[in-house]
């Protein structure tokens, strides 16, 4: 048997595909890009909710957001080392996220207006990356299958710390009420946004389906997750912001409105409220820490000879 | 595992490490926290509340570098010593106000949250170690280094405190500062014996923060001069590692640096003064 035939051979099996087993240069690729897209995300994704942890409002919702925080910075050091077993680099993948080469999750270029974001970001944003993650669980891809088990159930965690911040603020007064109703108003299409484009439109997924690297289309998982968060949203109290939102008993799912995909597309290209914003700040990081890093370096060499020596 | 159900899939397995939060209501639930006869209360309340208040500034201070540290295992690090320094502030704080009712605000919050959102500035007992704004990487290890050596050592000696609250939360945070002065003294050593420039800005962060060390030790007991000997020992040891000098005497300089982090960390807490979170 070829390499190749060994390879559509595992896949067919639901076997996964391990770092030193042969894979097609375009599974390699495919893998480098949704991986690294993946971690991009986590690391960016610390910046709208980051900028609440100094003004969180009580000492307990400010653990519960630093620890959340910190949980994504830990997701994206997995997800590194995970493209790093495909042969990437993380200097050089950092590289081409702040030289804006590679993308992550558009959702982040929105702007956290009040502390409720953090909340819907909790129930809303981290309900679909949920929807979208487990079936990643059983991605072909050894190493990043595992690294999604772990991420998802520390997602679902966020989840539920989200949708009880919200359900606390709704018994509160009602500028909190407000609060809430208006980060649900913002959030909601976006997060639809979230599932990527229709199927007919989306030039991946085939591929993606065929090596075992995606599960569900587009519009399955967007569907699955408006179906979950109606009867979140009525428990919560709140109004999801689309009259066409209805139930279809033929289907068995909810209808819901048009999704505005050349608002989209904007946001994707780098135009959308906070692109330039959240690049900016991870660039300067980055460059603000060379000479940290350099003297890491530095030393340990340093500490190297010193040991042959 | 299920995969048809995101949810499902999630809870099935039955992990019950999942369904605590990291969030505890009442830091101090569950706990006797009467004063013990012969400890005065008001005296075991305000040495609580000026530890519970180092660490609540010290963490604002480290909150600030959330996406903005050198490397993502330096963001984790980070985070993991704020959020130590956080928790050892809400059980002190706690504290403090179980001890002495009356150093807590009057408003329709815990005690904890009246303390750290609804007392001004001048009500607030920090070292200015702590509340020291800005600087850059070197600067933020210098002050960590000082200020875990230091505590670390306070901590040590409360452990023997006639205070059982206070005992357990040394006891926890001896391990907790132990790790965090690890952190800061292996980065000084790194960033002075680094490269040149690495050399000079770590020299330039301890001599900074230098002129703030004797207030740490500014105390009336009887221990005073154990204790700087042993943070003196610490820092020797650090500073020869990394090639550094010790930094010369200097006036500490008033910091006005923190109404405006208390202006940020109450911000919302007090434009929603009725509100719970």
């Amino acid at each position: 048997m070829n390499l190749e035939d060994h390879f559509d051979e595992t896949i067919a099996r639901d076997q996964r595909i391990e770092p030193r087993d042969w894979m097609p240069d375009g599974y390699r690729r495919t893998m480098v890009r949704q991986v690294a897209q993946h971690a991009h995300s986590e690391i960016i994704g610390m910046q709208p909710e980051g900028d609440w942890i100094t003004r969180a409002p009580s000492l307990r919702r400010k653990a519960i957001l630093l620890a959340k925080v910190q949980d994504e910075a830990g997701h994206g050091l997995y997800l590194y080392s995970a493209a790093e077993t495909l042969g990437a680099d993380r200097d050089d993948l950092t590289e081409r996220l702040i030289e804006g080469r590679q993308k992550y999750s558009s959702i982040f270029n929105y702007p956290t207006l009040t502390f409720a974001d953090v909340g819907v970001i909790g129930w809303l944003v981290d309900g679909a990356a949920i929807c979208n993650q487990v079936p990643l669980c059983r991605s072909s891809y050894g190493p990043y299958a595992r690294a999604m088990i772990r991420i998802c159930k520390e997602e679902s965690f966020h989840q539920r710390q989200g949708y009880e911040l919200l359900m606390t603020m709704m018994s509160g007064t009602q500028a909190q009420r407000n609060m809430v109703q208006d980060a649900t108003n913002r959030w909601w299409w976006p997060s639809l946004m979230m599932f990527g484009p229709p199927d007919a439109q989306s030039t991946n997924t085939a591929q993606s389906m065929a090596w075992k690297i995606k599960r569900h289309t587009n519009d399955e998982l967007r569907q699955r997750f408006v179906d979950m968060s109606v009867p979140q949203a009525e428990k919560l109290g709140v109004t999801l912001p689309d009259p066409d939102l209805k139930w279809n008993a033929e289907r068995g799912h909810h209808d819901f409105g048009q999704i505005d995909w050349e608002h989209f597309k904007e946001v994707v290209s780098g135009n959308g409220p906070c692109n330039e914003i959240r690049l900016t700040r991870r660039r300067q990081a980055h460059e603000d820490g060379q000479w940290v890093r350099d003297a890491a370096a530095a030393y340990a060499a340093k500490q190297q000879r010193e040991a042959v020596a | 595992m299920s995969f048809d159900n995101a949810y499902e899939a999630l809870t099935e397995d039955n992990d019950t490490r999942w369904a605590f939060g990291t969030g505890f209501v009442d830091p101090l639930a569950g706990i006797d926290t009467s004063v013990p006869s012969g400890v005065d209360a008001a005296e075991l309340a305000r040495s609580c509340l000026w530890l519970g208040d180092d660490a609540l500034i010290m963490s604002h201070r480290l909150q600030e570098w959330c996406a903005a540290a050198p490397e993502l295992e330096d963001e984790v690090a980070l985070a993991n010593i704020g959020l130590d320094l956080l928790g050892q502030a809400r059980l002190l704080l706690a504290r403090a106000a179980k001890a002495d009712p009356s150093l807590v605000p009057a408003v329709e919050q815990s005690d904890e949250d009246a303390l750290a959102f609804f007392r001004d500035a001048a009500d607030f007992h920090n070292v200015r170690l702590v509340e020291l704004g800005g600087g850059d990487f070197a600067f933020l290890m210098a002050r960590l280094l000082v200020f875990s050596t230091w505590r670390l050592a306070v901590f040590q000696r409360l452990v023997d405190s006639p205070d059982q609250v206070v005992t357990a939360i040394a006891a926890k945070g001896i391990k907790e500062l132990a790790y965090h002065r690890d952190y800061a003294a292996r980065w000084v050593v790194r960033l002075g014996d680094g490269t040149d420039l690495s050399h000079e800005r770590m020299q330039a962060g301890l001599n900074a923060v230098w002129p703030y060390v004797d207030e740490l030790f500014d105390s009336d007991t009887s221990d005073g001069a154990a204790l700087r000997a042993e943070f003196d020992a610490v820092m020797s040891q650090v500073i020869t590692a990394g090639t550094l000098s010790r930094p010369p005497a200097r006036e500490a300089a008033e910091t006005r640096s923190l109404e405006p982090l208390l202006a940020e960390m109450q911000s919302v807490a007090r434009a929603h003064p009725d509100a719970t979170w």
